[in-house]
């Protein structure tokens, strides 16, 4: 009986310790994001990066982004939505973090189409048609071509221009800003520089609904 | 024989239940850490971090089904599990500090496991943990084996 009390208090014991530390761990965690919110922001945001929307807008959602990221394709059309719901109040900003074998070529694809002012409906055509090109996640750019036919752009341009230097390191300054703001996975949002708490749609929404309101207050 | 009998069974149970008990609360705390750095810190555990998983977080349920009522067979059970366990983490151990070959390691994609994620008081890696917590299990286990009756 004894023996019986003795493991039971030990295991309510343990599992207590690991609660409170989560929770301290979980805090600390938020307390230094806000923190060092202000610290990234130079990191966050490169002159480099695409942009859409009003260049005043009160929030700007930072997005990393893979175009071979299920996840990413998934929640390209909720931003959207999110940005035609409060127009003109919401900016979104695209940073890379190709994460994926060989998206980085596909990434300098898309620098190629932004060349001939053709980044976005460049982006759409390639993350609807992801699951062709990216096969068992891995990209495969010579599949991405035919995907963007119909859209006014001179592929052959773009075949010469995605291998210029400055867009390898446009993508080489992203993968680094990605590391310094320990972006591991791919999408992961900044809302006005706060990262989300955790990963989720409910998430994303209630962080810029947030931003929107705290923008209408002032 | 009939009078001694109960005796030398309270004195087992006052000797070997202990023992396994230990090992119990150190593979509970082994577990723990393990979920905190993997599902709280968010680090990604790497291939050779999974195989000692596998032996650690089975002793967790295993354990006390040998503990209520005491049954001494248990760490015949659980050794073999300690036993692998042990060979990974030392052989993660070494991986780490270098003695074993970058060419042999197993790890060719996700977390290499020779990156080192923590490294506390300079010399406390996640790995030397693991070595330790097995150890010490072993150890337990086997005390507890020699208090047994033959």
């Amino acid at each position: 009986m004894k023996q019986k009390t003795l493991f039971i208090v030990a295991a309510i014991v343990l599992l207590l310790v690991f609660l409170v530390g989560t929770l301290a761990y979980k805090s600390e965690k938020t307390e230094q994001s806000a923190q060092q919110a202000d610290a990234y922001g130079t990191v966050l945001v490169r002159m480099h990066s695409p942009t859409l929307g009003n260049a005043d807008a009160p929030v700007v959602i930072v997005e990393f982004l893979d175009p071979a990221c299920e996840t990413c394709r998934v929640f390209y059309p909720l931003v959207k939505q999110m940005m035609a719901a409060n127009p003109d109040r919401i900016r979104l900003v695209v940073r890379y973090a190709p994460f994926h074998n060989g998206s980085d070529k596909v990434v300098a694809v898309l620098e190629a189409a932004r060349k001939q002012g053709k980044f976005w409906p460049a982006l759409e055509a390639v993350l609807a048609a992801q699951a062709d090109w990216a096969p068992n996640h891995t990209s495969q750019v010579a599949l991405v071509w035919k995907h963007l036919d119909g859209l006014g752009l001179n592929l052959e341009q773009m075949r010469a221009d995605m291998n210029a230097p400055e867009i390898a390191n446009v993508i080489a300054q992203d993968l680094a800003d990605a590391r310094t703001l320990n972006v591991t996975k791919t999408p992961e949002f900044f809302v006005n520089r706060i990262p989300l708490p955790s990963f989720g749609y409910e998430q994303l929404k209630k962080l810029v609904d947030n931003a929107l309101n705290a923008a209408q207050r002032r | 024989m009939n009078t001694t009998e109960p005796f030398a069974r309270m004195h087992n149970e006052t000797t070997a239940w202990p023992l396994i008990f230990g090992a119990w609360l150190v593979a509970s705390i082994s577990t723990l850490g393990a979920l905190f750095f993997g599902e709280v810190m968010q680090l990604p555990p790497c291939v050779l971090c999974w195989y000692q998983r596998i032996c650690m977080f089975p002793l967790v349920l295993i354990l006390p089904v040998g503990l209520f009522p005491l049954d001494r067979k248990i760490v015949r059970y659980a050794l073999p599990l300690a036993a692998i366990g042990w060979l990974f983490a030392v052989f993660h151990l070494l991986l780490i500090a270098g003695v074993i070959p970058e060419n042999i390691k197993p790890c060719t994609q996700g977390v290499p496991c020779s990156e080192k994620v923590i490294e506390w008081f300079g010399f406390v890696t996640i790995p030397l943990l693991s070595v330790v917590a097995f150890s010490t299990i072993i150890a337990l286990l086997i005390l507890a084996h020699l208090r047994s009756p033959k």
